[in-house]
């Protein structure tokens, strides 16, 4: 049955009128017309879809959307300042090149920002096991790990 | 001058839509009216499809049509008109074409429904019977049914034998016999195949696809649903990794044409995660290896002999057993290709397409006759170093492996190696080193590219080649800058679009070789044209001067020995009243020269694990791997595509299988948690370096294309790095624990 629900997500109140067991992933992107959260398994394997609930990082593809009622989300658009200036962790993701097809990295940038909500200057084993979520095909994971540790120092 | 692009770090020109999500891939497009189609997949592997019931389906509100071989039209009948850029010979399969069954996981109905939610709850009602035949999956119970691996394909070289193996390998002083396995490996690219078909007001088709290749999704809907290639527009502007999935069209893009033509009425088919376990593996081999040497280390008789499997509809054929000649100095190599008929899809082509699995199996070989000849196994390599292509009896086009093999060694401190197993133990902790050779083809294909440069000074490159996140985009972009001179913000490079002129798909490493050079010859046009107009201003220094004489740079003309005379592009332009300039340019290999030379990329790499002898864990924590790819064009995305090359030799030796369970002729890893792929805990120090040598040869540019050896030889420099741990010689892949485990005998 479809429910009135009420979300926060980067900064704005949002009603949707939806089935309140909706994957949040499907409402965001095709309710709420954001783009940044990916689908790549549908089963939270594999991190594409993370989106920061609170400022931590969780796949949101399982998450039913009611259960994100009372938190403020956060997607990758959301990190974008009002002047279209980056995040840090967004910035220092292009100049270490930590971006190949691109499809995985909506997880990895929310991932590594969530991490450093956490951990302020983690190390590199940290930030290995910060993004333990996060599977890459490309095969970026070494660059990705320069990428949080520039973004760390910033 | 501040126009010079080729061969700089620069930073990927869409990376900052990648990093907002402004980047859209095939399965995010949408239109108001948009059916959803989901597949059903058969449950058996071979048989018939006795009746198949739809009635529940399409009894719900919002469920628009079920599609099964009893109610699609009669399309296409010729065989050839489902043939591909990438087919191998044979017959292409058919979806919905017969009630025949021909592998399991086989697409037997298409529901479409208004939403998504429908079309996934409807196709669970529909129900199949079938008549099950026996089928056969397994290539190691069917090696003596195999057929020889003939015929032609796109990249596929014929294997040669040279000399004479048996008498060579009869009078070796030392000898070696070994067989190696491999399991079967899927793509998984993180975005999953998907096409939508949107079916426009005059009946034309803009279809987004993901594939490597628009005009081969063009060629393929045009020919099988006879719709003229005018009314089709493919689009392709992000791919969310391919790696060989999209190479041939696969199922889906048939399914939404299918539906959209029929419905006429827009339809998205995007596959699921364990469906995309349904086409197309990197095929199981079985390769058996001999060789026969000197005691002192010549190498004197090579055999490399593999069975492969294929479907029972086409033969698929990739180089598998096409690299000993290519790396050792050896007169006499037998190299035996076959091929075993199964109840499975077709396998396709898998990043470095039979290169990867020879190549582990050769030169894990190559390990072994070392220690059998109790020289190290470098060494043994430098030894048998050869200056030519044995196979081809061809000279090199450029080579620089002997240099990757000393800087490579120097960076890992190859010289610190204790040849001895299980010499480097710190308690439970293994230490080994082990190191490998690297080969793979560099190739060029035709290409068109186009050009407009505009009065206000931008200029726009295009060619309906494809980015699956290699960085084309921004090579593109490069290339024309410096070609012509301008800042990088003024170029914007256009592809993923069938309207753009002729590219091949985008495989085999021969992209930044290909359109690349295309792109580069273009630009010179555009250049031409604007020198010829600047020798027609007003007093102009540059009457008759050809391209030799002046410099493009800073978007000005300047005379090549005195920069102070110069002309700016705008001036041109302005005065002689041009609005835009635009030129084509089409790009044919030189066979002629080409052919003459064995044109190669090569790697040497080393790699350091790590095994715990009592868990059986195995880790990588070092790998130096150095890449002879030509000139580079830019060391960030060049560097990154090694870097995913190395990750996937890691995953390769350590990690992915696909596991067939063959009571029911079925792949059971079915997803992302069973399918294992190296991830960031699994990352060690990797240390990538190129040794260039510009090779003019297989391009103008001096490229010769990164996107698949850096994958070459790692496997097996991590195969022989565990054996020189733990003392065991692992001859399968993925590389278990138990294999690496210490042998005990269990007391009560």
């Amino acid at each position: 049955m479809k429910t009135l629900i009420t979300l926060r997500v980067n900064g704005k109140e949002h009603e949707v009128n939806v089935d309140p067991q909706t994957p949040l992933l499907y409402v965001l992107r095709n309710n709420l017309g954001l783009n940044g959260p990916k689908f790549g398994c549908g089963l939270s394997q594999c991190g594409a879809c993370m989106v920061l609930f609170d400022g931590k990082a969780n796949p949101s593809c399982l998450m039913a959307v009611e259960r994100a009622a009372e938190m403020e989300i956060t997607t990758l658009e959301g990190l974008v300042d009002e002047n279209g200036n980056l995040h840090k962790v967004q910035q220092a993701f292009i100049d270490e090149q930590a971006a190949q097809c691109g499809y995985c990295l909506n997880g990895l940038v929310i991932a590594s920002v969530g991490l450093l909500n956490e951990n302020p200057n983690p190390s590199n084993e940290d930030i290995q096991a910060g993004l333990y979520r996060n599977i890459c095909r490309c095969g970026v994971h070494a660059r990705v790990i320069r990428a949080v540790k520039k973004a760390s120092s910033v | 001058m501040a126009t010079n692009f080729i061969g700089t770090p620069e930073n990927r020109v869409d990376g900052r839509d990648k990093v907002t999500g402004n980047a859209k891939y095939t399965a995010e497009f949408h239109k108001e009216g948009l059916l959803h189609g989901v597949v059903v997949s058969s449950a058996i592997a071979k048989g018939r499809i006795k009746n198949i019931d739809t009635a529940a389906a399409l009894q719900l509100n919002g469920v628009v049509e079920v599609f099964t071989h009893e109610n699609t039209p009669s399309l296409a009948w010729l065989d050839l008109s489902y043939k591909d850029m990438d087919s191998p010979p044979g017959d292409p399969f058919r979806p919905l074409h017969s009630d025949k069954i021909q592998f399991n996981m086989q697409p037997v109905a298409l529901v479409v429904a208004e939403t998504l939610e429908l079309a996934k709850y409807a196709s669970t009602l529909i129900e199949v019977e079938y008549e099950v035949e026996k089928h056969r999956t397994s290539l190691a119970d069917n090696l003596d049914d195999s057929i020889k691996g003939k015929g032609i394909r796109a990249g596929f070289t014929p294997p040669k034998s040279i000399g004479n193996f048996k008498e060579a390998y009869e009078s070796a002083g030392v000898k070696l016999e070994v067989e190696y396995f491999h399991g079967a490996e899927h793509h998984n690219p993180m975005e999953m195949h998907a096409s939508i078909v949107f079916y426009e007001e005059d009946g034309n088709l803009t279809i987004y696809d993901k594939t490597q290749g628009v005009l081969n999704s063009r060629h393929y809907v045009s020919m099988v649903f006879g719709v003229s290639k005018k009314k089709i527009r493919v689009l392709s502007p992000f791919v969310g990794g391919a790696f060989g999935s999209a190479l041939r069209p696969q199922y889906q893009l048939f399914m939404a044409t299918l539906a959209a033509l029929q419905l006429k009425r827009s339809v998205k088919v995007e596959l699921t995660r364990p469906q995309m376990f349904s086409f197309g593996h990197r095929p199981i081999t079985i390769q058996k290896l001999k060789f026969g040497a000197s005691p002192e280390g010549k190498i004197e008789a090579i055999s490399h002999q593999a069975y492969s499997e294929t479907s029972t509809f086409e033969k698929y054929l990739e180089n598998i057993v096409n690299w000993a000649g290519k790396l050792y100095d050896c007169e006499n190599v037998e190299q035996i290709y076959e091929l075993v008929r199964l109840d499975v899809y077709t396998p396709l082509d898998m990043r470095a397409p039979g290169g990867a699995t020879g190549i582990y199996a050769l030169e894990s070989a190559i390990d072994e006759l070392s220690y059998k000849l109790n020289i190290d196994p470098l060494e043994l390599r430098l030894k048998n170093y050869t200056e030519e292509d044995k196979g081809e009896s061809k000279p090199f086009s450029s080579r620089t492996l002997r240099e990757c093999f000393k800087q490579g060694a120097e960076r890992f401190g190859w010289k610190n190696r204790n040849p001895e197993p299980r010499s480097m133990q710190e308690g439970h902790q293994l230490t080994g080193w082990g190191m490998s050779a690297g080969v793979w083809d560099a190739m060029q294909m035709p290409a068109r590219a186009k050009a407009e440069f505009k009065a206000d000074g931008t200029l726009t490159v295009g060619s309906a080649t494809a980015d699956i996140g290699t960085g084309t985009y921004t090579i593109m972009t490069q290339i024309a800058a410096e070609t012509l001179g301008l800042p990088l913000e003024k170029v914007s490079a256009k592809l993923g679009d069938s309207k753009l002129p002729f590219a091949f798909i985008e495989g085999g490493s021969s992209t930044a070789a290909s359109v690349g050079s295309a792109v580069e010859k273009v630009c010179k046009k555009i250049a031409k044209k604007l020198l010829k107009e600047a020798g027609k201003m007003e007093d102009s220094p540059f009457k008759g001067a050809g391209l030799e004489d002046v410099i493009f740079a800073d978007e000005k003309i300047s005379d090549k020995n005195d920069p102070s005379v110069n002309v700016h592009f705008s001036e041109i332009m302005r005065a002689r009243d041009l609005q835009e300039i635009k030129k084509k340019y089409f790009l044919l290999p030189n066979m002629l020269k080409q052919n003459k030379y064995s044109r190669a990329t090569h790697s040497a790499v080393f790699a350091e694990v790590k095994v715990d002898e009592d868990l059986g864990t195995i880790k990588v924590t070092r790998i130096v791997s150095a890449i002879d790819g030509g000139r580079i064009l830019n060391p960030k995305t060049a560097h990154s595509q090694i870097l995913g090359g190395v990750v996937w030799g890691i995953s390769m030796a350590l990690h992915e299988d696909t596991f067939m369970d063959h009571n029911f002729g079925r792949f059971i890893t079915h997803d992302l948690a069973s399918y294992h792929v190296s991830v960031n805990a699994d990352m060690p120090d990797i240390d990538i370096l190129f040794v260039e040598e510009p090779d003019t040869v297989v391009s103008s540019l001096g490229a010769k294309g990164v996107g698949e050896i850096g994958l070459l030889g790692v496997a097996a420099a991590i195969n022989n790095a565990v054996y020189h741990a733990t003392g065991k010689r692992i001859r399968s892949l993925p590389i278990r624990l138990d294999n690496a485990m210490k042998e005990r005998t269990i007391k009560n």
